[in-house]
């Protein structure tokens, strides 16, 4: 762990150069791994054979859940996802790869499971689900499934440069007892060695997945939260703003890469 | 509410071995760990399974804590008739589930 230590701190000093880069397209100053490569090239191929087929992926049992759920009745009303969205084949198609999005009315900013939330508290009168409770996952890699395979596309403008701009500013924070942040790793020593496992460029395509450490299929904020644990740093509370910034800024980063949700990782 | 699932090929010739794959949706809960608040988990993992073919018993297994979660099992048959397979299985708190698909044999 010492060593480790070491290695990091003779590589900081290297950050400061990497906030002058400027992407083709997109916000100034903000720069992303080019090529982009998704996680599932870092990982062993039992894992990649694992996500690659849908069957013995776990992945999907959620995602079949969140099928079942799709037609499930919720709220005094008696309504399901399927009374409004009808084929979730058809209306769902797209919608994983550009959320997270601001929310027209209310000015929020909404992942694809608050989306989910508010759709039941405003629509279905019924009660929200808990953040990273099963049914949530469940419904969200079923409503990711649909885009499954499309490029990752979110739009930054006018309405949400403020919250993409926070996003990228805590990417690029060191925080934490090992006063690391998520760039020194992900973006400037992705590919080598930390333990045993190889780095990744940190993409989100495949979220929420099933990791095989958690034993467990988990939301991306889940997954963040594990960084920040790794670093030594405050736990955010999943679903909070400061999360969801980090969401808008990494699908951002994450552009042009296939939706692999319900995916597999280590 | 748990998936459970079954796999098996399009359809088989009559005396060819069929494999058959079951993946079910369970934490299979080993009893060693603790929640965050320090108190032990309770072990619950599926106690029992087995599969049915036209109703007659082909393939069974207890399982420990000693299988990750989310079981996934294959075995083999040999196909005699076209006819339902099932998946029963049962956990530790007595939650039972089932799955089951036709294989169709020619």
């Amino acid at each position: 762990m010492v060593s480790f230590i070491f290695i990091m701190f003779g590589l900081g000093w290297g950050v400061s150069s990497f906030l002058i880069c400027i992407a083709d397209e997109g916000p100034k100053r903000a720069k992303r791994p080019q090529p982009p490569r998704s996680g599932i090239e870092f990982v062993s191929p039992e894992i990649r054979a694992f996500q690659e087929d849908d069957f013995s992926s776990p992945a999907m049992l959620w995602a079949t859940r969140g099928e079942h759920l799709w037609q499930e009745t919720a709220g005094p009303r008696g309504e399901s996802c399927q009374s409004c969205h009808h084929d979730a084949a058809q209306s769902m198609k797209g919608v994983s790869a550009r959320y997270p999005k601001i929310d027209e009315p209310s000015g929020a900013l909404l992942n694809v499971e608050a989306r989910i939330n508010r759709c039941r508290t405003e629509k279905q009168k019924a009660a929200a689900f808990a953040y990273d409770s099963e049914s949530l996952l469940a419904l969200t890699a079923y409503v990711g499934l649909q885009s499954r395979g499309m490029e990752m596309k979110v739009t930054i403008d006018e309405k949400n440069k403020a919250r993409f701009e926070s996003g990228q500013r805590l990417f690029s924070t060191r925080i934490g007892q090992m006063n690391l942040a998520c760039t020194n790793c992900h973006d400037d020593n992705y590919g080598r060695k930390l333990l045993n496992d190889t780095i990744s460029q940190g993409h989100i395509n495949a979220y929420p997945a099933y990791r095989i450490e958690w034993q467990d299929f988990g939301s991306l904020h889940r997954r963040l939260r594990a960084c920040f644990y790794g670093v030594r740093a405050q736990l955010p509370t999943a679903g909070s703003d400061e999360l969801l910034d980090l969401e808008l800024f990494l699908a951002w980063r994450s552009q042009g890469l296939p939706v692999e949700t319900p995916g597999v990782r280590r | 509410m748990s998936v459970a699932k079954i796999s098996l090929p399009k359809s088989v010739n009559r005396g060819e071995s069929v494999a058959v794959r079951v993946a079910i949706q369970h934490p299979m809960e080993t009893g060693y760990r603790v929640d965050n608040k320090g108190k032990l988990i309770l072990k619950n993992t599926v106690r029992e399974m087995n599969c049915l073919y036209n109703g007659a018993l082909v393939f069974s297994a207890e399982m420990g804590s000693g299988i990750a979660a989310n079981p996934y099992l294959l075995f083999y048959l040999v196909a005699k008739d076209s006819g339902l397979i099932q998946l029963n299985w049962v956990d530790d708190a007595g939650v039972k589930g089932t799955a089951s698909a036709l294989l169709t044999v020619v």
